[in-house]
């Protein structure tokens, strides 16, 4: 957002459009470009997912390793999110430490995933208070046409949906080439999606092109997932200097649930 | 004498997937899959899959980098985290800051960047699934992504690992046939050449090889490289004509 490469002209020609519920590629103000999802993108790992909204592609992968829980946690397994927002991917992205949207993208995801409580935590100890496993997530986007936040939770949920826990040898080692027939342990009807929606003047969008997110002044991410029948808000996070109004805020609690739902029943196969 | 040694070897000799010693695993590429990029192209052998991006001719900075002369190239290689069985930490490690600068020479003697004074060349190169022979199947996605680019190039590069079996030649080795340890054990020689002359661009091995093999090697990496040369050349054709 507020970057330096969009025009003056194309930030007030888009707030004119927005507002007259229009956008360049045709699209309603809350309606997303079009998604595929590519399953097991890489054999090496335990899951993986190739995520593409539009131009916008991610990938995704979790890989199992053993390590030690945390003091605080000693019978739970520990999930790792982190990501690189690789100069393949934009010419925005160098090389170097990351910076805040390097640093917030992995944070969003891992809050989205682990509030909903879709990985059943408990059941990744090996040995209580010695040995758990550690289920990393890895995010890398191949193209940023924009939305990578929700692109890249998208990417987490299939390949944790898809993901094995590999084999273990008799010494506790793991096996990496045996195939494993054991899947990760999840609950199966939590699914955690995020929605960011922007905000330029009044109009509030979904899903917008790079162009489209450095005109918006703001954004707001919302993890969702269903629990107990219910639908619930995971994690929350604003960005940007400009603040949501509450009937903004409230339009967006209208809105969340019918693209949550929407979202499941188009992925479906995946999850 | 080599020749015949090796014959009388490959008589004997099966490899885990069933191909011949000289023979590659099965190509794949694609031109144009990171539409950001100024040019980009995947290149896997079997089930190794590397994809490389092209940014520039593009500003340098830091300034003092730049050169008045010329452009210059950087490239970037690395492996993605779950690219490999032991997920590597990201970034970068002394193995791929060595890969990315010998990379870069590979690729460097093609250019030319001499119109393109005080900028920079950056080729990206990652790998999504590794199955050996990475910095090769990276050093042909990137010379593909480099035409895609329009960089100006005198010729493409292509680049093959050529390993040995304790006596055995064998081209292309996956991962398993890299970790063999009997005899004198595995030899990996990565080759990267001009696609129509004689010159190599890269040479990296270890393991244990005798001088006179070194040039069996070269003559097998030769061949191959002519069938990548080909491959490349027809899908880079093929993406001009879509």
């Amino acid at each position: 957002m507020s970057s330096m490469t969009t025009s003056k002209l194309t930030i007030e020609t888009l707030k004119k459009m927005f507002s007259e519920n229009k956008r360049f590629d045709g699209r309603k103000l809350l309606e997303h470009r079009d998604i595929s999802v590519k399953l097991d993108i890489s054999n090496k790992a335990e899951g993986s997912a190739g995520i593409k909204i539009g131009k916008t592609e991610v990938v995704v992968g979790v890989k199992l390793s053993i390590g030690e829980p945390y003091p605080d946690s000693p019978d739970k397994g520990n999930l790792t999110v982190s990501a690189d927002l690789l100069p393949l991917a934009s010419p925005r992205f160098e090389m170097g430490p990351p910076d805040f949207p390097g640093i917030e993208l992995p944070r969003l995801v891992d809050r989205a995933i682990r509030e909903s409580h879709m990985i059943d935590l408990e059941k990744l100890v090996i040995k209580k208070g010695e040995k758990v496993w550690t289920v990393y997530i890895d995010i890398y986007p191949i193209n940023d046409d924009g939305n990578l936040i929700d692109a890249a939770t998208l990417g987490a949920l299939i390949a944790l949906k898809n993901a094995m826990v590999p084999e273990l040898d008799k010494d506790d080692k793991i096996d990496y080439e045996k195939k494993s027939t054991k899947k990760l342990p999840l609950h199966k009807d939590i699914a955690p999606i995020s929605f960011s929606f922007f905000k330029l003047g009044n109009s509030i969008i979904l899903d917008p092109t790079r162009e489209e997110e450095e005109a918006c002044e703001a954004r707001i991410t919302f993890g969702i997932s269903m629990w107990k029948d219910q639908y619930m808000i995971n994690s929350c996070q604003k960005n940007g200097e400009i603040p949501f109004t509450e009937a903004e805020i409230s339009k967006i609690m209208d809105t969340i649930s019918k693209k949550f739902e929407d979202f499941n029943e188009k992925l479906k196969k995946f999850l | 004498m080599v020749q015949q040694e090796l014959d009388n070897m490959a008589k004997e000799h099966k490899r885990p997937d069933g191909r011949k010693n000289a023979e590659m695993r099965k190509m794949s590429a694609k031109v144009g899959v990171i539409p950001n990029a100024d040019g980009s192209a995947m290149f896997s052998f079997g089930d190794t899959v590397a994809i490389a991006a092209v940014y520039g001719p593009r500003q340098l900075h830091p300034q003092h980098m730049q050169n008045p002369a010329t452009g210059i190239l950087r490239v970037n290689y690395d492996l993605l985290s779950f690219s490999v069985s032991d997920r590597k930490k990201p970034g970068h490690s002394r193995r791929s800051q060595e890969i990315s600068k010998v990379t870069e020479q590979a690729l460097l003697p093609v250019l030319d960047l001499k119109e393109f004074k005080n900028t920079v060349v950056d080729v990206q190169i990652y790998i999504l699934q590794a199955d050996s022979g990475t910095r090769t199947a990276g050093i042909n996605a990137a010379s593909m992504a480099l035409a895609d680019a329009g960089i100006p190039m005198r010729d493409l590069v292509c680049s093959v690992a050529v390993g040995k079996q304790d006596k055995e030649l064998i081209v292309d080795l996956t991962k398993e046939e890299e970790d063999f340890e009997e005899g004198e054990g595995a030899t990996d020689f990565a080759v990267a050449k001009v696609a129509n002359s004689d010159e190599y661009t890269l040479l990296q091995l270890d393991g244990k090889i005798q001088p006179e093999v070194v040039k069996e090697v070269l003559k097998l990496a030769n061949d191959s490289c002519k069938e990548i040369y080909e491959f490349q050349k027809k899908t880079l054709k093929e993406s001009i004509e879509k």
